[in-house]
């Protein structure tokens, strides 16, 4: 909470500052522009610091605001602020358009996307009649609502301000709920964001549409602001320079964008101040110095100037842990303890002329910890991904209590109750633990993109952060729950994917190398825990390279070598199944003395 | 004794805030094969990089007497260390002989294809696909590749991480023939492998790696016979 | 439209396709070796063009200046990288690459310019490539192992500096050079200039070269083998920081050939550069950042459409082509090698 009341009194400040006597009058325009770039910016910490979606074409979306509210005054002579809705329905709906395009563009397709349609659109705002071309539309009314004027700089230097502390707000909520989670999940890859049931290609559209209708506010204050709107604040450079903002600032934070916009915008007014006292034509070095100062940032300080600010500030206080909290709905086991849960089928996969997986058969009973074990590169971690619907199948099918799941889709076959970890663990580094394991109960929750603006989604939250908090209790990590979950060793890492599957609720989990770079005791308690998930009538399929740890805990084990299951069984009988040990040992046990010629052959 | 021609004192290697490698101290003599075994994720393959110079490193480093601490990846290469890492990484779109001819690039042309024509010899198999591209061959031609591209570089010693990785069993006994006939021609090995019996039965001294930590070392045949390594990392007795 | 229009416009369409093509083989050729997306690519051709113009007018260009400059920076940059192992052979080196190499340009600028249009055509594209390398030891090699998306980050200020730079070295005037050659020669009702015949010949010469020096020299597989595979190419010693200088010296210089091959038949402004590289980027991500044929295929489709586009809807011709690469985008994003999208 101490971030908004920080921001409403930074606001208020900055809004009551022209009501001192003798306050400067082009410090309230400096101020103005702050505010009206940083309300951009902010759109673009969620956009491309949170979610990872860089977008250079921010001004041109700006331009539908400011466009639509020129339009409709001056040429159909609407009031100012039924243009509002407007303009901002015109933002969504083009980022809407665009974004539904955009974010399928892959990798770095997606930056060099958004340069193109920034550059399409700065050109037809410049040729459309309509739009008074080049010369844009001049003598737009000044804002009022219900004859109060906003023509005086001070007050409407106070609606920008408003507006930016809004929309800061609204952006501090949506980071701090069940879809912000969503959103920042999306950096560390589609695949483990759908895996808890969230869809990848929902959540971009979100934040695009997003950030879109916050620079549609801000060109529909930038009209007024201005009584004229042309192309050029909405070509190409001003998109760069917004996301130099957020850069600079440190993307990903609400205070980093202000600070960027400040800091620019107050860097772009002193060379225009100052640099004529020294040189003659001082327009020419604007871009010089911003082209050096963002060259200079990504070498010196790539994470922008905020986190160094934050370095000096107090730690924040860990959000608290819910007491009352109400429980979430838990899941029935849908098969009754012993009856065959999983099961799959004649599994193959190819890759091009690689078949990693052939025709694999087994299944997991309810109740029961299955292990996959076998070499490395035998196709375990291919089966875990065909079972998960991460890959599809080239042909057979998987099947989960009766149902068929195979090509269903990851997100409807987590929503059955399949959870999973990863064998490269997928968290978050800088989010606490409490936080991505409060990710695994996405499922479990309902409330949406407009609760979480105005903070209507609190009663929810607070059962899921109850739920993350119970399960990392129950996996043993209490104590570093309000840690970052990069901070812990690789093996606790792996304990909190743990944490954060069960937060799902699922009746099957599926547990990629567990046991990887924990101590002795840790793996004790690991297999503990494993063992009182399997009493409480859980099934578990995982893969595992600790032939102890595997041997110890587990009633079945499947063994695949080249994609291939070459044995199955209780432990005793896989631990002297010849093949098993073949696959294991190799011919490589004794080294064949061989002087002739050395052959390659069989494929890998 | 004679000085070791590798020797890495007290190296750590930190990720972010993770340090895969602690205090690691290994050393390796001319002549010999070494072998590191541990399990996936014990740092093993961390340390290798280190040595390389491909991660930054904390300790002491030297080769063949003077200190490489300081060096670049393509300075140890000339001063005679070379890694095959676990993925190859081989120029794929490329040839066979374009790859072979890289692994000796700071050499003249002539040198190059004297070099080529030994390695072709050791691996007649590289010489039948001089042609094919790089990424179309079998994982037992590809690590053959890796192996024949470092050589070409003339190394004094050679890193090997995870080569029978992936490789079906009569492939890896290949391997493990070409390691021992190396050695034979002067070049000294460090061998990281999973496949603990192999490498204990190639090597003459192993370490044993553990979180990052060296927790045992000694005559690889006596390793093989230690009751906890038997149970750890021989698996399945 | 008559067939001898309908000829003007091919024959636009593809002279401009085929310096685009120049342009996309520099940016193909950047990304494959160094991961950086090259917007400044224009800002290379800008400053060929106004530095021939230039010379050929009997001035000393910006450029000339400028190039002393940069190598100065990138001497700091080096000297304080290594100044932990700085050796006797290291500082003459870099006192040849970095100060006598720049300065006996500057020179030379100022003795020969106006001299002959071969003098001012070899300064150019001296000048100009040799920029090349010392603005990827500034801009680009600290930041070498960043991802693809810093990279871009940092191409986007380069070319805003670079922009600037132009600005204040060559000022908001336009210039244009006179033709290379008077020659001309007709094909039918079609005009074809000696100026035209140039562009052809450059391109395809380009492509010889390009293709002579990535198949069969060692320092051009090396270039590859970096592309391919940057880790594998520094396990067998190849200088991978190396390779990025000398792509983008090839980058540099091939701009400055494009802008000399453009100065005499268009004017050029300091920020001319920008939306015609953009032109050559839309072929090369056709081409996929990839492939010189498909870019070279793609160029002249793009020079086509415009020139088409300028006939019939001149006013939408850069909105037509920029909005052709979003769909081309996508494609691209739906065939290329699908890669986790982390960070």
């Amino acid at each position: 909470m101490t971030n908004r009341i920080a921001l409403c009194l930074f606001a208020f400040v900055v809004i009551l500052a022209p009501f001192l006597p003798g306050f400067p009058p082009f410090w309230i325009i400096l101020l103005d522009n702050i505010g009206l770039a940083a309300i951009v910016a902010i759109g673009l910490v969620v956009l491309t610091g949170v979610g990872g979606l860089t977008s250079f074409g921010q001004a041109a979306l700006a331009g539908f605001g400011a466009y639509s509210a020129a339009v409709l005054t001056t040429h159909y002579g609407w009031s100012p602020l039924a243009t509002l809705p407007v303009a901002l329905a015109v933002s969504a709906f083009a980022a809407f358009f665009l974004g539904f395009v955009t974010v399928r563009l892959a990798g770095h397709y997606l930056p060099l996307g958004t340069i193109a349609w920034g550059l399409a659109l700065y050109y037809l705002f410049g040729q459309l009649e309509l739009l008074g071309r080049h010369d844009g539309i001049s003598s737009i009314p000044a804002l009022t609502v219900g004859g109060f004027s906003f023509h005086e700089p001070a007050r409407l230097h106070a609606v920008i301000w408003g507006a930016l502390l809004l929309s800061g707000i609204a952006t501090l909520n949506l980071l701090d709920s069940r879809v912000g989670r969503a959103i920042r999940s999306l950096r560390r890859g589609s695949t483990m964001a759908e895996s808890f049931g969230i869809s990848a290609s929902y959540a971009k559209l979100t934040v695009f549409v997003y950030a879109a209708v916050l620079a549609g506010l801000s060109g529909w204050l930038y009209a007024f602001f201005q009584s004229a709107v042309t192309p050029s604040p909405f070509n190409l450079n001003s998109g760069i320079s917004y996301l130099f903002m957020a850069v600079v600032g440190g993307a990903g934070q609400v205070w980093g964008a202000i600070a960027g916009a400040f800091i620019i915008t107050e860097l772009r007014d002193v060379i225009q101040r100052v640099m004529p006292a020294l040189l003659s034509d001082s327009a020419l070095y604007e871009p010089i110095v911003f082209g050096v100062l963002l060259i200079i940032l990504l070498q010196v300080a790539p994470d922008g100037l905020w986190p160094l600010v934050q370095r000096l500030l107090p730690e924040p206080k860990p959000r608290p842990v819910p007491v009352h909290a109400d429980t979430l709905a838990g899941r029935d086991m849908p098969t009754a303890r012993g009856e065959q849960i999983l099961k799959v089928t004649d599994a193959t996969k190819k890759f091009g002329g690689l078949t990693a997986v052939n025709g694999v058969n087994f299944g997991v009973k309810a109740g029961e910890i299955v292990a996959l074990i076998g070499p490395n590169g035998a196709g375990k971690s291919t089966t875990f991904n065909l079972i998960t619907g991460v890959l599809s199948l080239s042909s057979g099918s998987v099947s989960f209590a009766g149902q068929v799941i195979s090509g269903i889709g990851q997100r409807r076959i987590a929503g059955l109750g399949i959870a999973r970890t990863f064998q490269h663990v997928k968290l978050l580094p800088d989010m606490s633990v409490l936080e991505n394991v409060a990710l695994g109960g996405h499922l479990r929750g309902r409330k949406g993109f407009l609760s979480a603006l105005v903070r209507a989604d609190r009663r929810e939250e607070a059962s899921l952060f109850a739920e993350a908090a119970r399960q990392i209790e129950r996996v043993g990590l209490s104590e570093h729950m309000h840690k970052p979950a990069g901070s812990l060793a690789l093996g606790q890492q792996r304990i909190v994917e743990i944490a954060r599957a069960l937060t799902m609720n699922p009746s099957l989990l599926l547990l990629d190398e567990p046991a990887a770079g924990l101590r002795h005791f840790e793996k004790g308690q690991l297999s503990e825990l494993l063992s009182q998930l399997r009493a409480e009538g859980m099934s578990l399929l995982l893969v595992e390279h600790d032939m102890g740890f595997v041997m110890g805990l587990t009633d079945h084990i499947v063994v695949l070598d080249f994609g291939t299951k070459i044995a199955e069984g209780p432990p005793d009988v896989i631990r002297k199944h010849p093949a098993v040990l073949e696959a294991y040992l190799g011919g490589a046990a004794e080294p064949a003395k061989r002087s002739d010629a050395v052959s390659g052959g069989a494929e890998a | 004794m004679t000085k070791p021609l590798l020797s890495l004192s007290n190296l750590s290697v930190s990720y972010g805030k993770v340090e895969a490698v602690r205090g690691v101290s290994l050393e390796v003599f001319a002549g010999e094969i070494v072998t590191v075994i541990g399990a996936n994720g014990a740092g093993k393959s961390t340390l290798l990089n280190a040595a390389m110079g491909i991660l930054p490193a904390v300790g002491e480093q030297t080769f063949d007497g003077a200190s490489i601490g300081r060096l670049e990846v393509e300075d140890r290469v000339a001063a005679g260390l070379s890694l095959v890492s676990e993925r190859r990484e081989l120029f794929s779109s490329m040839s066979v002989e374009d790859n072979l001819r890289l692994g000796a690039v700071r050499f003249s042309e002539r040198e190059a294809q004297a070099r080529m024509a030994g390695v072709f010899d050791r691996f007649p198999r590289l010489k039948e696909r001089r042609r094919q591209e790089a990424g179309t061959m079998s994982g037992g031609e590809r690590q053959m590749l890796a192996m024949g591209r470092a050589l070409m570089a003339g190394p004094k010693v050679l890193m090997l991480d995870e080569p029978s990785l992936g490789l079906a069993p009569r492939i890896v006994a290949d391997i493990f023939t070409i390691i021992e006939d190396l050695r034979k021609s002067g070049v000294a090995i460090l061998l990281v492998e999973q496949n603990a019996r192999a490498a204990l039965n190639a090597a003459d001294r192993a370490y044993v790696m553990e979180l990052g930590e060296i927790t045992m070392s000694g005559k690889a045949a006596d390793l093989a016979n230690d009751p906890q390594i038997e149970r750890s990392y021989l698996g399945l007795h | 439209m008559d067939l001898t229009i309908l000829l003007f416009l091919v024959q636009d369409g593809v002279t401009n396709g085929a310096i685009y093509a120049l342009l996309g083989f520099a940016l193909v050729l950047v990304f494959a070796v160094t991961r950086i997306i090259f917007i400044p690519q224009g800002e290379f051709v800008a400053y060929g063009a106004l530095t021939y113009a230039m010379l050929q007018a009997g001035h000393v260009p910006g450029t000339a200046y400028l190039l002393p400059i940069f190598a100065l920076i990138a001497l700091l940059f080096d000297l304080y990288a290594e100044r932990s192992r700085i050796t006797g052979g290291f500082l003459i080196r870099q006192g040849i690459e970095k100060i006598v190499v720049p300065l006996a340009l500057l020179f030379a600028a100022r003795e020969l310019a106006g001299v002959s249009t071969i003098a001012s055509l070899v300064l150019t594209v001296a000048i100009v490539s040799a920029l090349g390398p010392h603005l990827y030891r500034i801009a680009f090699q600290p930041l070498a192992d960043r991802s693809v998306l810093v990279l871009l980050i940092a191409a986007v200020g380069t070319h805003l500096a670079l922009t600037g730079l132009g600005l204040v070295f060559f000022g908001a005037e336009g210039l244009r050079a006179d033709a290379l050659t008077d020659f001309s020669v007709d094909l039918g009702p079609l005009p074809v200039s000696g100026q035209n015949i140039a562009v052809y010949a450059a391109t395809l010469l380009l492509i010889a070269g390009l293709y002579w020096f990535f198949e069969r020299t060692v320092q051009g597989k090396a270039l590859r083998a970096t592309a391919v595979n940057r880790l594998g190419a520094r396990l067998v010693g190849i200088r991978t920081k190396g390779t990025g200088k000398v792509a983008l010296a090839l980058a540099a210089g091939i701009g400055a050939v494009s802008g000399v091959l453009l100065a005499p038949m268009t004017t050029i402004y300091y920020d001319t550069g920008f939306v015609i590289g953009l032109k050559g980027f839309v072929a090369a991500i056709i081409g996929g950042l990839a492939s010189y044929p498909l870019t070279a295929a793609a160029a002249i489709t793009v020079g086509l459409i415009e020139s088409f586009s300028s006939f019939f809807a001149s006013d939408y011709k850069e909105v037509i082509v920029f909005t052709l690469l979003i769909p081309v985008l996508l494609v691209r994003s739906f065939t290329g090698k699908h890669t986790e999208d982390e960070d």
